[in-house]
């Protein structure tokens, strides 16, 4: 199952669903400080680079919800849903790349969360990225990205969900 | 198979969220943290109904006391008895960009898959005091979708413990070792406000040392029944039946947590027996209308007729027709 691209919104169900749904989701949203989920899925300890990244949203004004180390891909997506999360920031130096980003992007649709967008960062040869890309990843950040860039993404793609 | 996205009306979230489903109840948080009309529309669509065994443990301490690791351990107890347990990690904003960073969730990951478990972080957006007005939402919130047991996180010293006080059934102030002697502890005001102490990283040196100094201090301070000296009138006073039991803990091992489960349900009960439970939640609820009032007081600021004639009174002053006060009490009136 894969997932839509995020720059383009949900998928074409989702669509109908949040139109169903009405006005409300501009009120709802509008005005209230990004939330994103920053995560350590998978074996690896390195965690400098998500915690960088997670002072960075920060000091940019959203609210950063850390998980910590060593977290699967369910717990990641049951965070993103009871944090009511806007983004979900992936850091993966492991090489386990692939199958963590894809898991955790099946698990968002299945939870009915496929509207979160998915970026990440780590050890990601350029193969592998557009290999994410097309899986539905919204953008990958690899050594040497600064943050400001990564800042900008999120506030520009989460900002698209608030719609 | 995927689930198609939530709607945003409040109508259908509330429904959905009292049939279960965590993603509504989730977002219906992100609806009473944004205040204002849509968090008005939800709290009259979810009145305050908790179920009987309904209870409201604030866990306020100094920052690494280990307050979430002991949350954890307590989730683990709770969830033994069968209760259902929403956790609330309150953690401040910052006042200069106005993020915060909040982690309370690394210690609480063993019980991220539980079902009967909601854990969400809230900021506190700059609210004074440290915890976020839209806690008492939350909590009617989580009480309506079938939670039975609520732990309120927060950091905190003097004023934000004072306000966590006033929003919980019963409080346990979580300290730890090295952060200070007697002097600080009541300093901060910790003894006014605690049903519980707790002292936690119990295996680490000067626990033993941090117990008995809370002791000693609860000897010279106020004795049994006693009333704590709270900001405010007397409605917001706190009233203990018994003297705060001082226990130890240790989070990490589990240690001294039953325990702590056993004293919390013991106080709880002399709580209610004494009508001490059901006046707390009555002044938590004064203070929350309260709350809300001066919210619409202040949005009165905004109204652009009140503005001009503000500005007129202001010429009036300047010409010395008219004194501030004068002024300020004809707005007022107005």
């Amino acid at each position: 199952m894969s997932r839509q691209q995020p720059l383009e919104g949900p998928g074409a169900d989702g669509d109908e669903a949040i139109a169903a749904a009405g006005a409300g989701r501009a009120e709802v949203l509008t005005g209230r400080p990004i939330r994103v989920v920053v995560a350590k899925p998978g074996l690896d300890g390195h965690d400098r680079g998500a915690k960088v990244v997670a002072r960075a949203l920060r000091d940019a004004g959203m609210e950063v919800i850390y998980t910590g180390l060593h977290q699967t891909p369910e717990q990641i997506v049951r965070t993103a849903v009871q944090e009511d999360a806007d983004a979900v920031g992936l850091s993966v130096l492991s090489g386990a790349h692939l199958g963590l980003f894809r898991r955790v992007l099946e698990l968002l649709v299945e939870a009915g969360a496929g509207d979160v967008v998915v970026f990440g960062g780590g050890i990601i040869p350029p193969d592998d990225v557009a290999t994410l890309e097309a899986l539905g990843v919204g953008a990958l950040f690899t050594p040497g990205a600064s943050t400001r860039e990564i800042v900008a993404w999120v506030r520009q793609h989460a900002a698209l969900r608030h719609g | 198979m995927p689930i198609p996205p939530l709607p945003f009306d409040p109508a259908s979230l509330v429904e959905a969220a009292r049939a279960g489903d965590e993603r509504a109840l989730a977002r219906l948080v992100s609806v009473a943290e944004g205040g204002g009309e849509p968090a008005a529309r939800l709290a009259r669509l979810v009145p305050f109904q908790p179920p009987a065994s309904w209870q409201v443990i604030g866990l306020p301490g100094s920052p690494g006391a280990g307050k979430s690791s002991l949350a954890a351990a307590l989730i683990g107890v709770y969830r033994a008895e069968g209760r259902r347990v929403a956790v609330l990690a309150v953690d401040p904003s910052s006042p200069y960009s106005g993020g915060a960073l909040l982690g309370d969730r690394v210690r609480m990951q063993a019980h991220g898959l539980d079902d009967s478990v909601f854990i969400r972080s809230i900021a506190s957006r700059g609210h004074l005091g440290g915890l976020s007005p839209a806690l008492p939402d939350v909590l009617a919130l989580v009480a309506a979708c079938g939670y039975s047991t609520a732990l309120v996180e927060t950091l905190g010293a003097g004023q934000a413990e004072v306000e966590i006080a006033r929003h919980a059934d019963i409080t346990a102030v979580v300290l730890a070792p090295g952060f200070g002697d007697a002097v600080q502890l009541s300093k901060a005001g910790i003894l006014e406000i605690a049903d519980v102490l707790v002292v936690n990283k119990a295996d680490l040196e000067g626990a033993e040392a941090l117990r008995r100094a809370l002791e000693q201090a609860l000897d010279t301070a106020a004795g049994a029944g006693d009333t704590a000296a709270g900001a405010g009138g007397p409605s917001r006073r706190l009233v203990r039946p018994t003297r705060p039991p001082v226990l130890r803990t240790c989070a990490r091992t589990g240690e001294g947590v039953p325990g702590l489960v056993d004293a919390l349900e013991h106080q709880l009960a002399a709580l209610a027996a004494s009508g001490e439970l059901a006046r707390r939640r009555r002044a938590a609820v004064v203070a929350r209308i309260e709350a809300v009032w001066r919210e619409l007081v202040s949005a009165r600021f905004e109204d652009p007729t009140a503005r001009a004639r503000l500005d007129d009174l202001a010429a009036g002053v300047l010409a010395g027709d008219l004194d501030p006060y004068s002024a300020a009490r004809q707005m007022s009136g107005s």
